[in-house]
């Protein structure tokens, strides 16, 4: 017998959201939306929850199953027990509960128009349709897959404590754009993908590669628009200068230059970004803590050059 | 047991107590690590935003040198463990990509053919012949000590690079903790990012993400958090004060490399694990296992 723990909220009735227990004895193969669903049908048809196809293909029934976000109708439910044949069930996080495992999705769709999630062309129309290599349509086939289910929004690290960042799903939906090879707005898209918010605001935490139910995997999209920002020359910002600077620190001496690294991503005439580094660089240095003022190169380090060279950077 | 060290670029500079501690619990434990000083830098994930391929050659290049000694690599940060893990994955998982990398290699002198293995040391630690060296070798138990783990984002995500048995809830630190004697903390921010990486970028994002990490394990009873990864320590270590003016909560917890805690249940004391050269505070240490 397992037991499902489940987050109740209606605002209509109580102000505060309370947990509830089902037991439910689960059938072999089961999955977490049929479970749910046998627990409305049969023990409480106030349960609210989003739901529509049953195959992993709308993404209406994401929640936060022992508090990683999930689809629950791709999952079987033994699969996601606890050791004592639990499953807690809340609803998505980083977005305002509504009733139930119900949540507003609003502040997710509005990230996603900010991207502009449509073509973008000033060129005249071909006679025929647009078309696409295989190769072309590779780049962007991953995070085609991208189902809107809000399972990476749910769970991103950086959205839980900054809610300007355009988040996992967006982002993805914007290298869906960026790298189609019938777009020309690309420059445009990158410029405004790097300011605050954007790309060089993720942690490269990994979270949402985790929790996407899809090959989308957003963070590794993420990575491809910086590829594409920096190749098209957006480098006026921090996360570019840091980029650039990491870059060139190893393929000078093998290996990263701490000292300069922080004072290069700010940018060197940007007194107020250098003027934030005076804390931590007033401590380090009380502690002994500063990194070697003559930088070392590791050995061999003309090898490492020559890869540099023969990679053109 | 003898591995190829990959040390990576922060344990040479701003955690220096980092490599210091880490050859004292190699010593203690009898295990032979072999410093790869040709190795470059793992390029930390921001090499591979400019140029995917050079990230990957890069640490082909390092794999190539540990394959020549014959030994698997093993690393102390868990950024560098989880991008060499995906240079890997991307070399290994294509044979034409890997003969591509291995023609930019060629004239290097080296060759990569994908049989070393990468493991960050507490994957090491937490197998079974790490832990039965450990539990041989411990000659002062951390009995009273509370510790709460922090793994970093890299050594647990994507699950598929690794090398833990369930990244969403791993036991492996805390299992090690238990073995030295101390008492594990569990809670949740224990498998949650530390914000290092947009500390540049975003800075009240990054001490926020840090703040939330310290608030946790400070109220679920800790009175240390041990992390295996030094730009988690660099964001919970040398940037706390800074945390707690930003939430207004003094809390002072002090933050310590993994193989910090192994040496000093092996006897070491603080001050030779460069203890002092903490931002926060550690003498809870020193009043809790003096010197012997």
């Amino acid at each position: 017998m397992a037991t499902f723990k489940i987050k109740r909220f209606n605002p209509e009735k109580q102000p505060e959201p309370y947990m509830e227990d089902f037991e439910y004895d689960v059938p072999d193969g089961a999955t977490l939306l049929d479970c749910m669903n046998t627990i409305k049908w049969t023990m409480d048809g106030s349960l609210t929850y989003r739901m529509s196809c049953r195959s992993a293909i709308c993404g209406s029934c994401a929640v936060k199953a022992n508090g990683h976000a999930v689809l629950a109708c791709q999952r079987q439910a033994e699969h996601l027990y606890d050791e004592n044949e639990t499953i807690k069930l809340e609803p998505l996080g980083n977005m305002k509960p509504i009733k139930d495992l119900v949540v507003d999705f609003t502040p997710f769709w509005d990230k996603i128009d900010k991207v502009k999630p449509y073509l973008e062309t000033s060129s005249k129309p071909p006679e025929k349709e647009r078309t696409q290599s295989p190769e072309e349509f590779r780049l962007i086939d991953d995070t085609s897959t991208c189902i809107m289910c809000g399972a990476c929004y749910s769970d991103c690290h950086v959205l839980e404590v900054d809610d300007n960042f355009l988040g996992p799903a967006a982002l993805a939906k914007a290298q869906r754009f960026v790298s189609d090879s019938r777009d020309e707005a690309t420059l445009e898209r990158v410029k405004n993908l790097s300011e605050y918010g954007g790309i060089w605001d993720c942690t490269h935490c990994g979270e949402c590669v985790e929790r996407c139910p899809k090959p989308a995997r957003p963070f590794y999209r993420i990575k491809e628009i910086m590829t594409v920002a920096l190749e098209k020359g957006v480098h006026n910002n921090d996360g570019a200068r840091h980029a650039l600077a990491f870059t060139s620190s190893v393929k000078h001496s093998g290996r990263l230059n701490e000292n300069f690294l922080p004072l290069l991503s700010k940018g060197i005439f940007n007194i107020k970004g250098l003027l934030e580094l005076v804390p931590i660089g007033i401590r380090m240095l009380l502690k002994g803590k500063i990194p070697p003022i003559f930088h070392k190169s590791v050995e061999d380090v003309d090898d490492i050059k020559r890869i540099f060279k023969k990679l053109n950077q | 047991m003898k591995f190829a060290l990959f040390t990576g670029c922060v344990s040479k500079g701003a955690t220096r107590e980092l490599m210091a501690s880490t050859t004292k619990a190699a010593e203690g434990l009898g295990i032979d690590f072999v410093e790869m000083k040709a190795a470059a830098c793992c390029g930390a994930g921001v090499i591979s935003e400019q140029n995917p391929m050079l990230a990957d050659a890069l640490n082909a290049r390092t794999f190539a040198i540990a394959e020549k000694q014959g030994l698997d690599i093993v690393t102390i940060c868990s950024t560098c463990q989880g991008v060499l893990k995906k240079s890997e994955c991307n070399i290994k998982g294509d044979a034409e990509y890997q003969k591509k990398i291995n023609h930019l290699l060629q004239e290097g002198g080296h060759q990569y053919d994908g049989t070393t293995k990468i493991k960050h040391f507490s994957n090491i630690l937490a197998s079974d012949e790490g832990k039965a060296l450990l539990k041989e070798k411990i000659t002062r138990p951390l009995t009273g000590l509370k510790a709460a783990a922090f793994y970093g984002c890299y050594v647990l995500r994507p699950s598929e690079l690794s090398e833990y048995d369930d990244p969403d809830n791993p036991t492996e630190m805390e299992d090690l903790f238990e073995l030295m004697g101390a008492t594990p903390v569990y809670y949740p921010s224990r498998i949650k990012c530390c914000g290092f990486p947009i500390v540049m970028m975003n800075k009240k994002a990054s001490l926020e993400m840090a703040g939330n990490a310290l608030v946790d394990a400070v109220e679920s009873g800790a009175d240390c958090v041990v992390t295996g990864c030094p730009l988690c320590h660099l964001n919970l270590d040398s940037y706390q004060p800074e945390i707690e003016k930003m939430i207004s909560k003094k809390y002072s917890i002090p933050i310590l490399h993994l193989p910090q805690l192994v040496a000093l249940s092996l006897g070491y004391s603080p001050k030779e694990l460069l203890m002092d050269k903490h931002i926060v505070s550690t003498r809870i240490f020193q009043k809790m296992f003096p010197s012997s």
